[in-house]
């Protein structure tokens, strides 16, 4: 049951990696495509991002209700960064369908423009951000310290930021793909199919300064790392796969391009939830809180374990039909 | 300011900003599909105008609604980690049904707002029938985890800690029914009556616009019943509450002392140094009979209460009478509708009748909002009724204003747009929809 739960916990954020994070990052791409691309972004986007992001609500929902201690914990000690993150969510779900529904070209439409990239671009690196102090081991409960001991440095830290920074990349460079099969003009694919090599690059190069500051930082996660044959496997595969990725941007059919993307991420993130297996957040002093220890009550995970398969029967299908409705490569 | 207000305040502000979008997401949907399914009957072409109109609108509300949602599920954690630490696996349930519902609604409404001429006339129709009924499930599940906060059960707390739990006892708890009820006839009446009063704005700007003149009709019909059973749903709820929660009842009536029987107080001031209330109307032995049917019953008062477990009376009786007062001045107006519509069915295309649509136009959301105030506050001290006390459960970390600067200034400035954006849409609606500009159809 609990596995059950774990599972479809890991996918959610993995469909979260994939689908919202091509949303967040068709705005950082178009921080480099500038206008030119506004209306491939926004016809892409508008139908499926709502959808797309409920994923993070259904991850959330999960940490809460099965694992509750874990949602407090980063509630209170990453209370800084998640707020950002809403407030990111906020103005970027807003100004972009604001942008979308202003039907004129004036001035209003260009600070929406503009408030949907910033917050595409800062949202991510705060999820990174995030993510990063869960498995720093940085998270500091000791009462005693001070203000930015206890609130500030587990997530104010080299090794955060540069996860952060490469989870932009990465959704940069999963939008990148993504737009490349969303415009039929000539030119603009080509241009997305170059952001993404670019992205691609940056991704990978950033993946290593992660560990490159894991290991400078002196993080258990270094040894964690090399001491998990399964995700030294996975890394290995998603790096192998980059000349493949090249090979395939000339391939008429996107379609292969996306899932041999899809498939280097899902890598990437089993890889990332192997070396931690089962811990969710490391503390400073050494305890950690893992999936087994803050599980909630079996009546609960029980219920929603109900829930959850009862819900993907009826999501999937229809998740199916949205994108088929929208995402059959239109003109 | 301190942490707990600061904290308090953010809540409040965060789901008052997100019912507005709630009532709107779970009722437009309704309306649209309704507006559609006439087209598909009758083919006339004001009905498909009028829902395309109408989803351009709802579509900026959806988005606001959607976003705003995301950041209280989170919030709830930001705010009050405690609670959540203990309520999550209990209330857990409710939610992820929830999350499913929210899944189904999304996606439907993608294929609702964005599908129109992609695909088959009914299915898209029927895309429109599964966002409303997701949006009324969702709708119902999260009022099924406040009411566990209100009426807390499926658990035995021991020592600080919830043992024995019971996520089905827990979703349907003694206040769920009634408050799913009362909330969704409630999301009913603030958004139809907004709608009509809306058109009703620009009827009497454009007098003779079948367009907008259809719009008021289709939208108060959907108005004017919920808001007869509104009184009848609060009733039911304030029978439940005298039984459930005295404290919430008795400071919301502004009754002070226990009595037999019990006068109804209508307005006043409440004094709470000296626990009366002045310049009230007192109608004798009336809330005995209304709460226990029988007018000589004896009614709890605050007294019963120690000072520090009653919840601020000014602020709960003022709440009450605005809501109650709105309840009743909307049936009031829902019966003049029948009667004129019955009768004399050109009354309805008067200029007074316009004036008067129009200016109740946020009086339902303001009943709204009065409601949570009397359903939340009136749960003050408590955060898990009579288990936990919102002091305790407050987040630890220092300096909590600053998150409700925040997201304060976002939501002022959202609302700043949304009302702008939305002025600007209902300007081009004669420009896009060929029936805002004919006389007849
Ligand atoms: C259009 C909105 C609207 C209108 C016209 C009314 N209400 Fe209401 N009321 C609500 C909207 C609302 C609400 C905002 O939706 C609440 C908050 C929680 C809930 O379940 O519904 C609520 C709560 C609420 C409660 C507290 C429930 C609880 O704590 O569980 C009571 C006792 C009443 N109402 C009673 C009434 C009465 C006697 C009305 C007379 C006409 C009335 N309401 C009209
Ligand atoms: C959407 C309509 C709602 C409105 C307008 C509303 C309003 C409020 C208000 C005014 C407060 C502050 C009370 C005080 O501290 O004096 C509050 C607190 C709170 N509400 Fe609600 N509420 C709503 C629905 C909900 C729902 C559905 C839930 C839970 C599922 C919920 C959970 C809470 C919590 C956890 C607090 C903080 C603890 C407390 O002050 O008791 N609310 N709400
Ligand atoms: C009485 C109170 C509430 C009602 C009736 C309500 C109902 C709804 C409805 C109908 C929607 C869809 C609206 C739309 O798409 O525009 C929605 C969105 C949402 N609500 Fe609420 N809600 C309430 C309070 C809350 C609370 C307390 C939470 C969180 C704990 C919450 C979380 C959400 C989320 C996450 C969404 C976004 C779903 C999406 O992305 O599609 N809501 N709510």
């Amino acid at each position: 049951m609990l596995l059950i739960i774990i599972i479809i916990l890991g996918v959610s954020l993995l469909l979260y990696t994939l689908l919202g994070g091509a949303d967040f990052g068709a705005g950082i791409i178009e921080i480099f495509s500038g206008t030119r691309g506004e209306k491939t972004v926004s016809k892409a986007m508008a139908p499926v991002w709502e959808a797309n992001h409920v994923w993070l609500i259904l991850a959330i929902v999960i940490i809460f209700t099965g694992f509750p201690t874990v949602y407090a914990t980063i509630s209170l000690y990453l209370h800084i960064p998640l707020m950002i993150v809403l407030l990111g969510i906020v103005l970027r779900g807003a100004s972009f369908i604001f942008r979308y529904y202003d039907e004129s070209e004036d001035k209003a439409h260009k600070y929406f423009t503009v408030f949907f990239k910033i917050s595409s671009l800062v949202t991510p690196v705060f999820l990174g951000i995030i993510i990063g102090a869960m498995t720093g081991g940085k998270i500091n409960i000791n009462q005693e310290t001070g203000f930015f001991e206890r609130f500030i440095f587990p997530w104010l830290n080299i090794f955060c930021i540069t996860l952060g920074l490469f989870s932009a990349s990465l959704f940069a460079y999963i939008a990148a793909i993504f737009l490349v099969g969303e415009t039929s003009n000539p030119a603009e694919r080509k241009r997305y199919a170059r952001l993404a090599k670019i992205f691609l690059i940056t991704t990978f190069s950033l993946g290593l300064c992660v560990f490159g500051a894991a290991k400078w930082e002196d993080l258990h996660l270094w040894k964690d790392f090399i001491s998990s044959p399964l995700s030294m496997i996975t890394f290995g595969i998603a790096v192998l796969l980059i000349p493949a990725i090249f090979f395939l941007f000339d391939h008429p059919n996107i379609l292969y391009l996306r899932a041999v993307i899809g498939f280097q991420v899902t890598l990437i993130l089993l890889g990332w939830f192997a070396i931690h297996y089962p811990v969710l957040v490391y503390e400073k002093n050494g305890n950690h809180l893992d999936f087994f220890t803050t599980r909630a009550p079996d009546a609960t995970l029980y219920q929603l374990v109900i829930a959850l398969l009862v819900g993907l029967v009826l999501i999937i299908p229809s998740f199916y039909f949205l994108f088929k409705v929208f995402k059959k490569t239109k003109d | 300011m301190d942490d707990l207000s600061a904290a308090r305040l953010q809540m409040a502000l965060s789901l008052g900003f997100h019912i507005v979008f709630a009532c709107i997401g779970m009722i437009m949907p309704i309306l649209m599909a309704f507006s559609e399914w006439k087209w598909l009957r009758t083919g006339k072409q004001v009905y498909i105008d009028i829902a395309k109109a109408w989803s351009k609108g709802a579509a900026i509300f959806f988005a606001v609604g959607a976003v705003s949602g995301t950041v209280l599920s989170f919030e709830l954690g930001l705010l009050f980690p405690e609670f959540m630490k203990h309520a999550g696996p209990i209330i857990g349930m409710p939610f992820s049904w929830e999350g499913t519902a929210f899944f189904v609604e999304a996606i439907a409404l993608g294929v609702f707002l964005y599908g129109w001429n992609r695909l088959n006339k009914w299915v898209h129709w029927g895309s429109g029938i599964v966002v409303a009924l997701a949006g009324i499930m969702s709708g119902i599940f999260v009022v099924a985890a406040n009411a566990w906060m209100n009426s807390p059960k499926g658990f035995d707390w021991e020592n600080g800690k919830a043992i024995h739990v019971d996520p089905l006892a827990a979703m349907f708890n003694d206040a769920w029914l009634q408050e799913a009820l009362h909330m969704i006839l409630a999301a009913f009446i603030a958004t139809a009556f907004a709608v009509a009063g809306v058109h009703a704005f620009l009827l009497l700007k454009k007098r003779k616009s079948v367009f907008h003149k259809t719009a008021v009709q289709i939208a108060l019909s959907f108005g004017v019943v919920a808001a007869f059973l509104q009184p009848l749903s609060g009733d039911f709820s304030a029978k439940q509450i005298a039984n459930k929660q005295p404290a919430k009842f008795a400071a919301m009536e502004a009754l002070y002392k226990t009595s037999k029987p019990a006068d109804l107080i209508i307005g006043g001031i409440p004094n709470e140094r000296e626990e009366r209330v002045d310049h009230a109307i007192h109608i004798p032995a009336l809330l005995s009979y209304l709460t226990y049917g029988n007018f000589n019953a004896e009614v709890k008062g605050l007294d019963q209460f120690p000072k520090d477990e009653r919840p601020p009376v000014m602020v709960m009786h003022f709440s009450f009478q605005v809501m109650a007062g709105i309840g009743f001045l909307l049936a009031f107006t829902g019966l003049l509708f029948l009667l004129f519509s019955l009768f004399r069915k050109r009354v309805l295309s008067k200029r007074g009748w316009l004036i008067f649509i129009s200016l109740l136009t946020p009086l339902g959301f303001l009943a709204v909002e009065a409601g949570w105030t009397v359903t939340e506050v009136g749960r003050q001290p408590w955060i898990i009724y009579g288990v936990m006390k919102t002091k305790d459960a407050v987040s630890a970390m220092p300096g909590l204003q600053y998150s409700l600067y925040a997201i304060t200034v976002i939501y002022l400035l959202l609302s700043v747009l949304i009302f702008w954006l939305l002025r600007k849409q209902i300007a081009n609606v004669a420009t896009h929809y060929p029936s805002a500009r004919t006389e007849n159809d």
